[in-house]
């Protein structure tokens, strides 16, 4: 099996210790990895600003680096829900199907297709999950509130196996942080405010982690705590997951 | 509010401007959606009933034009006159004239988002009509001159504390006074009168069952009651899509709708008419207002599923914190965000961007009105047909270039991480609304391309 690491174009820029840990744990856990070199944006955020008609060259791109492989695993449930969702390819729609299904994000990549049941990992730490709205009502990583049906939890399947990791519980604990791509300078109040509020509820519930599936989420969080100089700390689920402090 | 020049943006920064209102706000609403999550929680066959509600609603879109006509027809036999609005002017025109013809000049009207549409009050006023709103929030928000700010919940944006003022203002009481329970007596006292005299009576329309002929209104307050069954002529105005074939379909929407509303196990007067009763005349108005055309649109066309229950406003946290007025729409929320840019694109092209997209809405829909992939749609739609703005048009061509090719992603991502280490006021800086109440992300030395590149050979074989 070979796996091809979709790494998004932010997260390569600007989080690549996620990007580390997503790849040392792959290996870790016996998988071939292949980062092509190639790569840079799915196009999500032209789509959802309405400009999905410009993603042409992104989605050939993706395919021209990804068609080739196995699986295709990214560390992060918004831009695999777009790739899935939107992945195109006007001339060869069967290979842009085809590479649609093969798309996972990391943590569902591990509970489903590794069917991962142990971890050698670490992270003594209070920890609370942001819960991106992309993995859960997009890629059903989790149960969501709104609907009468059974409980489960990718990412708390995978948390539990971590030495000394204490999860706290959230009031809300399924709430936007109000990133949204653009939204988050176009709608700056509302999405500052969705964010200070999704931080307060990990501070009265006593975490020292914000944790997530999705660094867009991550990096709006982290800025609201770096700006109120807080103790807490956002940290992607691929670092914990390959912690072994 | 609805001749605001403002868009969404804007207004909810001002909304904004008093935090502990807005928390007050959101915590409401948030009551409510944990009361709904209960109730419908108590349902085992919760999940199903959406499912079911959604495909009636679907066979009555697909048979639209049959139901109609069997609705009228049923309606006329049972002694009630039929009226066809195609748009808000000629709603309110048929309105006039009932009422000019008996030379009635004053109306009281039970809650319906359809008339507030169609600018019922305006219309009528301006003729000499004096019309009283009778759903309590509806009451309020009229005597402050303002629309509603929730379908459900018309005055949910209002503290206790503001409603005393405007009651102290236009009803003369006690100044001070905002004791929830004294406020509805007065409205109550001062309503009675209003019902009693009142010789015309409208109410909106909930449910509309072709098989029968008869229309259920639901309210709390049993306002819409009082009215009709004390007036002589009593109207009903309801837009096309209200209509479910048959009576027992009932039982499957209304243990959503106020389940799904306010998360009561059913409304308190869930009132079927059906004919005048000797002496009164019954008229209804069918209008279409736009409708027809969303059901042309076949992307959007599941929006006129919408059985008006508010949970998509009350879940919505960018509803929850922007406030329901900063959408300047009578429907506000995601569900009005996805109908308003039927009615006028260019006016309301800035509300299916008011969303993260998180998909709550979708979720907690009892219809299962895909809400939040129709506001992808209406966003494709709004940009295709030119009605976003020049800059950022721009803005995501530059964007599509940069990122459809490596080498020059690559170069522009080294840059930007140059000047956030090198000369962070560059992007530091009040211009840059990221920056305004977040920092941003620290620029690390290198990508992580650049770090698999030195430290991992082709195909992924480690270097140290």
């Amino acid at each position: 099996m070979t796996v091809g690491l979709f790494i998004p174009c932010y997260v390569n820029q600007f989080y690549p210790q996620a990007a580390i840990a997503t790849l040392q744990l792959l290996q870790k856990l016996g998988v071939e990895v292949v980062y092509p070199p190639r790569q840079t944006c799915c196009g999500q955020p032209m789509a959802n600003s309405g400009f999905e008609h410009l993603t042409q060259d992104c989605n050939r791109l993706f395919l021209e680096n990804f068609s080739e492989f196995d699986y295709i695993v990214a560390p992060s449930a918004s831009c695999v829900l777009h790739v899935k969702q939107h992945l195109h390819a006007p001339t060869n729609p069967a290979l842009a199907e085809r590479t649609r299904s093969r798309v996972y994000e990391l943590v569902e990549f591990l509970t489903d297709v590794l069917k991962v049941e142990n971890l050698a990992a670490r992270f003594p730490h209070k920890v609370g999950i942001h819960q991106s709205c992309h993995g859960l009502r997009g890629l059903y990583l989790a149960q969501m509130s709104e609907l009468n049906a059974s409980p489960f939890s990718k990412p708390v399947q995978l948390l539990n196996m971590v030495d000394g990791l204490e999860l706290v519980d959230l009031d809300r604990p399924d709430e936007c942080c109000g990133f949204g791509g653009t939204f988050c300078v176009a709608e700056e109040a509302v999405s500052v405010k969705m964010g200070k509020d999704r931080v307060t509820d990990h501070v009265k519930n006593g975490a020292e982690y914000i944790t997530s599936v999705d660094l867009s989420c991550l990096m709006h969080l982290e800025g609201i705590l770096h700006r109120n100089k807080s103790a807490i700390k956002a940290v992607h689920i691929a670092e914990i997951l390959n912690a072994t402090v | 509010m609805e001749k605001a020049t403002k868009d969404h943006a804007a207004l909810a920064e001002a909304f904004n401007q008093d935090e502990e209102h807005v928390n007050w706000h959101d915590g409401a609403l948030w009551w409510i959606r944990q009361k709904r999550d209960i109730a419908a929680k108590n349902i085992p066959e919760w999940e199903q009933l959406r499912e079911t509600a959604s495909r009636i609603k679907s066979n009555v879109l697909s048979n639209l034009h049959d139901y109609l006509l069997e609705f009228e027809a049923n309606l006329t036999k049972n002694g009630v006159t039929v009226h066809w609005a195609a748009d808000a002017e000629e709603h309110n025109r048929i309105v006039y004239s009932i009422l000019k013809a008996k030379e009635i000049t004053q109306m009281i009207k039970s809650k319906s988002m359809l008339t507030e549409e169609c600018h019922l009050n305006e219309y009528l006023i301006e003729r000499g009509i004096d019309v009283i709103n009778s759903d309590l929030g509806e009451y309020i928000q009229q005597l402050d001159n303002e629309p509603p700010s929730h379908i459900v919940l018309p005055c949910i944006h209002k503290r206790k504390e503001e409603i005393g003022e405007i009651f102290h203002e236009h009803l003369g009481t006690e100044k001070g006074v905002s004791d929830p329970t004294t406020l509805t007596r007065f409205a109550r006292w001062h309503l009675r009168d209003a019902f009693i005299s009142r010789r015309a009576a409208l109410t909106g329309v909930n449910f509309a069952v072709a098989e029968t002929g008869e229309y259920v209104v639901c309210t709390n307050e049993g306002n819409a009651d009082m009215g009709a069954h004390l007036s002589d002529i009593q109207i009903a105005s309801m837009g096309i899509e209200k209509i479910i074939p048959k009576k027992e379909h009932l039982g499957v929407f209304l243990r959503l709708l106020a389940r799904s509303a306010t998360g009561q196990p059913i409304t308190i007067y869930s009132s079927h008419f059906k004919k005048p009763r000797p002496g009164q005349e019954m008229h209804l108005v069918l209008v279409d207002l736009g409708r027809s055309r969303q059901l042309g649109r076949p992307d959007f066309r599941d929006s006129l599923k919408c059985i008006k229950c508010g949970a998509c406003m009350n879940t919505c946290p960018v509803y929850r914190k922007s406030g329901g007025l900063s959408y300047h729409n009578t429907i506000s929320g995601p569900i009005g965000a996805i109908l308003a840019p039927n009615l006028d694109m260019k006016r309301h092209a800035d509300l299916p961007f008011a969303s993260t997209l998180c998909g709550s809405c979708s979720n907690v829909c009892p219809v299962k009105i895909n809400i939040h992939d129709q506001l992808y749609q209406w966003r494709q739609v709004i940009v295709q047909e030119g009605y976003a703005a020049n800059t950022k048009v721009l803005g995501m061509k530059a964007m599509a270039w940069t990122l459809s090719s490596p080498g020059s992603y690559s170069t522009i991502g080294r840059a930007g991480r140059w000047v956030l280490n090198n000369i962070p006021f560059a992007v530091n800086n009040k211009f840059n609304p990221w920056y305004k109440q977040r920092e941003m992300p620290d620029g690390p030395k290198e990508s992580f391309g650049e770090w698999y590149a030195k430290n991992q050979g082709d195909n992924g074989s480690e270097k140290v």
